[in-house]
């Protein structure tokens, strides 16, 4: 196998408080392939957008990574400081974050922003910047006149296309998204969605997806990663997880959400809430609302097992669980 | 533009509760003061304008108040402001002491603006490192010291027990004026322990709305998007950062500028320095009370203009009022 | 002012603080709340105590002219012959009520405007929104100056004109604060209750703000004790009485830095930055409390400096 463009390894993130230390990340390990689309999905608080900013070396205090790599291009990002990381940043890989309302600076125009990256970054000429800047501004569909608008003056979808065209600047090899299509109605989710992946598709670009929107990852994603307290609960191929999720924290995200086709079934939501992170609890941080657990996982820590392709965080795929590899779906039983 | 043309109204409406002021304090003043304005002033001005005082104070005179009030606005907007009790006309007196006061004030003011918007960008870049925890809380507690008891300081010790500076006077006795090296050197010798005065005290006005707006645009995500774009840490802090955390509050800083010029007065009067603000002084023991008024006219209107000038400059910057 | 200018929310987690029982704590771990409360109390036990701590008579001109700082009179002597030092402290008293009256009636005015605006909201609104824009506009200084010298001199005067300049300064976040309550369920029950509005505002509305009403009263007193010496050391105060700007005034009068005993200039400006400081230390310290985010950052380790290079 070939080696993956970004190669997470038991990455940990903090957040220090004044009342103890937070454990928003614990030892995450993932990686992604050349022009693969991952999408990582789970609840409010689970820890995915603080992954995305770790990864891009982008966590503000009170958070700090406290253990771990982010080797991407065979470099682990976490070791690299100042002009050296500077210069990875928008050329190799580049951010999309969820507002571009907030993201963008409401007091500088579309392209004055594009040039504050190109020149950053060494392009000097004006015939250099222009030139490049409507490029990217057509690769989205947006008129080039607008480089001299400014950001309160472009819808929200237009908006979110130009920070999109930003992040192309330099074509990098990775695109991390955090959930750029929320702020959107769903029409206008649609159509980006369906841009990024035909950009994607054009530009080979990889691309690291946060999104709490089942429905996007199911179309667009080839892998998905599902997280939970700050670890990653499962991780597989996008059909392989629809399908048959693994984990009872996968299942019971796949049961929340209705499908338009397929017989009707009761909807079940995943009971209690998640758990503080400041004092996760022992054993599988699941258990507490697994519908499955067993006395094991109250004081066993799972690690991440390999299971077809799949890898699931659950006590259940070591030989103490015992179960089926595909689990059905309707019935439920404890 | 039409938050500009209520700012308008607004200047317009304080330029005419100033003069109302103005009006009312001489109708309004215990009698044994008004007759020792009038004492002052019988000897030395001529009748027409010891006439226009008596109007002022109602004595003498068969008109009504409205009828008084009326001609006191007509008199004031056509710049008919009377004269002090020297016999000199308020508004040449306050030109020629103006130069004085405004380059005072006007350095120092842009030095110490300067010195509180650094202090205070830095202190929200650096936030809880040892110059937040230092440098602001110091300048803002400077900044609730009277200005008059830094300036005293100030000359005992550089005045008084080192002699290195004058300790008053704008320039020394004798000296003739003139635009040579020579004087304006002597001039600045004399500006330097007043200016120091209101530096000190006034940086620390602009401290902490920099420093906490600094803090909130910090951690704006355009700023987070600025640092990811791979830009040097010192352009994010001034283009991104600085930039747009100055320019909503420079109304706010412009509102401030009536304390500075509160404070020009003490340091002129503790200088005997001879601007304005020593003007205001002199015209409170001389019982002068048209320059008085004729002072604090000028102070409102400073402060007016300072505020629109800083409405203005808000809007033509900032593209999101262009709209407005 | 510039500490309470700059918070956006106002600060309404010090109720449940202070509900909680963890104010005086909080209070206690805040090092300016302490020295801020320290100097206060000193302050204040010197102004109700002054013959305790006082060796001479403030008024006896007995001593010595103009003489330097010695074992009996800590401070010298002023031009008549008076221990400055026992001036000092008996100016304490006078100084300090005046002080607190002045911030007192203020706070008072300020929160009867500001809370009445956002009560009644629309025109009347408009028109005091306008009249406290006016007098926030007018320079303060000038102002004072010129009222000051045509009333007679003296500590009433003083509040008086203190007062008149003064309101406005803290009227416009007391109106904010009244906004954000106005709509409340317990009002809306009180309108319905058919209860007046000055009773609703008294009542329900103004204990709620109990803690901007603290930090207006703090942030007031900074600049009362400021300008009521600047306005006696012009000259605008009655130099008989015992207060630290008339001390001040007395000393610029007879050339006390140049020809004189400099402490008798020198002691009671820095009581005024003293007493000054004070109240704007516990100002701030009292912000920090209430508003989280103002908070020092403590940073917990060396900070691996990455995304900030």
């Amino acid at each position: 196998m070939t080696e993956p463009l970004l190669d997470v390894r038991d990455l940990s993130v903090d957040y220090l408080t004044e009342k103890g230390d937070v454990h928003v990340l614990h030892q995450v390990n993932f990686a992604v392939a050349e022009r693969e689309f991952v999408g990582i999905v789970g609840e409010s608080g689970c820890g995915k957008s603080t992954l995305l900013f770790a990864v891009a070396q982008l966590l503000s205090p009170p958070g700090e990574v406290v253990g771990g790599e982010v080797i991407f291009r065979g470099r682990d990002m976490v070791r690299l400081h100042g002009g050296e990381l500077r210069h990875l940043r928008w050329r190799d890989y580049s951010m999309v974050m969820q507002s571009a309302m907030n993201a963008l600076n409401p007091m500088k125009s579309i392209g004055g922003q594009f040039k504050d990256a190109l020149e950053a970054h060494g392009t000097q000429s004006r015939e250099e910047i222009q030139s490049r800047s409507r490029e990217v501004l057509e690769l989205v569909g947006i008129d080039a006149v607008h480089l001299g608008s400014y950001p309160h003056q472009l819808s929200g979808g237009m908006r979110q296309r130009a920070m999109i065209a930003m992040a192309l600047l330099f074509t990098p090899q990775l695109v991390i998204m955090d959930e750029p299509t929320s702020a959107l109605d769903v029409v206008a989710q649609q159509s980006l969605m369906t841009k990024i992946r035909e950009l994607q598709q054009r530009l080979g670009f990889a691309v690291l997806f946060v999104t709490h929107d089942m429905s996007v990852v199911s179309r667009y994603s080839d892998r998905v990663i599902v997280m939970y307290a700050g670890q990653i609960a499962e991780s597989a191929p996008t059909e392989a997880i629809f399908e048959r999720p693994l984990h009872p924290y996968s299942r019971g995200l796949m049961n929340a959400f209705p499908s338009i086709r397929g017989p009707r079934r009761e909807m079940a939501g995943i009971p209690g809430s998640p758990p503080d992170l400041a004092n996760p609890p022992a054993g599988c941080r699941f258990h507490p609302r697994c519908p499955e657990a067993m006395d094991i996982c109250r004081t066993r820590e799972p690690a991440l097992y390999d299971r077809d392709g799949a890898k699931v965080r659950c006590l259940l795929y070591t030989e103490e669980g015992q179960l089926p590899a595909e689990p059905a779906r309707e019935t439920q039983s404890s | 533009m039409r938050y500009l043309a209520r700012r308008l109204g607004l200047f317009v409406v304080t330029l005419w509760a100033a003069l109302t002021v103005n009006f009312i304090i001489p109708r309004v003043m215990p009698g044994n003061e008004a007759q020792a304005v009038l004492a002052t002033f019988r000897g030395t001005v001529n009748p027409a304008a010891l006439k226009a005082l008596e109007i002022q104070f109602g004595t003498n005179v068969h008109q009504s108040v409205f009828a008084s009030y009326f001609q006191y606005l007509g008199n004031c907007l056509t710049g008919h402001f009377g004269v002090t009790a020297q016999n000199v006309s308020v508004v040449s007196e306050i030109g020629s002491k103006l130069p004085w006061t405004l380059g005072l004030v006007g350095i120092t003011t842009v030095i110490a603006f300067v010195i509180g918007t650094v202090a205070g960008a830095i202190s929200a870049w650096r936030r809880g490192g040892r110059f937040d925890g230092i440098v602001p809380p110091s300048l803002f507690v400077l900044s609730t010291v009277p200005v008059f008891f830094v300036g005293l300081l100030l000359i005992y010790v550089f005045a008084v027990k080192l002699g290195w500076l004058p300790l008053e006077g704008n320039y020394s006795i004798g000296a003739t004026p003139s635009f040579s090296a020579s004087f304006i050197g002597d001039v600045l010798k004399h500006a330097i322990l007043p200016g120091i005065s209101l530096v000190v005290v006034t940086a620390g006005l602009w401290v902490y709305s920099m420093r906490n707006n600094m803090v909130t645009t910090i951690s704006e995500d355009y700023v987070k998007m600025a640092r990811a774009k791979g830009l040097k840490e010192t352009r994010v802090m001034s283009g991104y950062a600085g930039r747009n955390a100055i320019l909503p509050n420079l109304t706010g800083f412009a509102m401030q500028i009536g304390y500075v010029l509160g404070g020009s007065i003490a340091v002129e009067y503790l200088f005997s320095y001879p601007g304005l603000g020593y003007l205001f002084y002199t015209s409170t023991t001389d019982h002068d009370l048209p320059l008085m008024q004729g002072l604090f006219l000028f102070y409102t209107l400073a402060v007016l203009v300072c505020v629109l000038l800083a409405d203005l400059f808000t809007a033509v910057l900032d593209p999101r009022m262009r709209e407005a | 002012m510039a500490v309470t200018e700059a918070l956006s929310e106002p600060p309404l987690e010090i109720e449940a603080a202070v509900a909680r029982g963890r104010f005086l704590r909080a209070v206690m771990r805040n090092r300016k709340a302490v020295i801020g409360a320290i100097i206060l109390f000193v302050m204040a036990f010197t102004a109700a105590f002054p013959g305790l701590i006082a060796p001479h008579s403030p008024t006896a001109a007995l001593y010595g002219q103009n003489s330097p700082p010695s074992g009996s009179h800590l401070l010298g002597t002023t031009q008549l012959g008076q221990d400055v030092f026992s001036q000092l402290v008996w100016s304490t008293r006078l100084t300090l009520v005046v002080t607190l009256i002045v911030s007192a009636i203020a706070t008072l005015i300020s929160t009867v405007v500001g809370v009445t605006a956002a009560y009644l909201g629309g025109a009347a609104d408009r028109v005091l929104t306008v009249i406290t824009d006016i007098f926030l506009i007018l320079p303060v200084l000038p102002l004072l100056i010129l009222l000051a010298t045509y009333l007679p001199p003296g500590p009433t005067s003083l509040v008086i004109v203190l007062c008149i300049t003064s309101w406005a300064f803290q009227a416009r976040q007391l109106r904010s604060q009244g906004l954000t309550v106005r709509n409340r369920d317990f009002l809306v029950a009180a309108r319905a209750r058919g209860e007046r509005s000055f009773y609703i505002i008294l009542v329900e509305i103004v204990p709620t703000m109990t803690s901007l009403l603290v930090a207006s009263f703090l942030s007031l007193a900074v600049y009362v004790v400021g300008f009521a010496a600047t306005l006696q050391f012009l000259g605008l105060g009655n130099s008989g009485e015992l207060m630290w700007g008339t001390m001040l005034y007395n000393a610029q009068q007879a050339s006390a830095l140049e020809a004189g005993n400099a402490w008798w200039a020198l002691a009671p400006g820095a009581a005024v930055a003293l007493l000054g400081s004070g109240f704007a230390l516990l100002n701030y310290a009292f912000d920090e409390i209430g508003n989280p985010a103002l908070r020092p950052v403590r940073r917990r380790r060396k900070r691996r400096d990455r995304a900030s290079a």
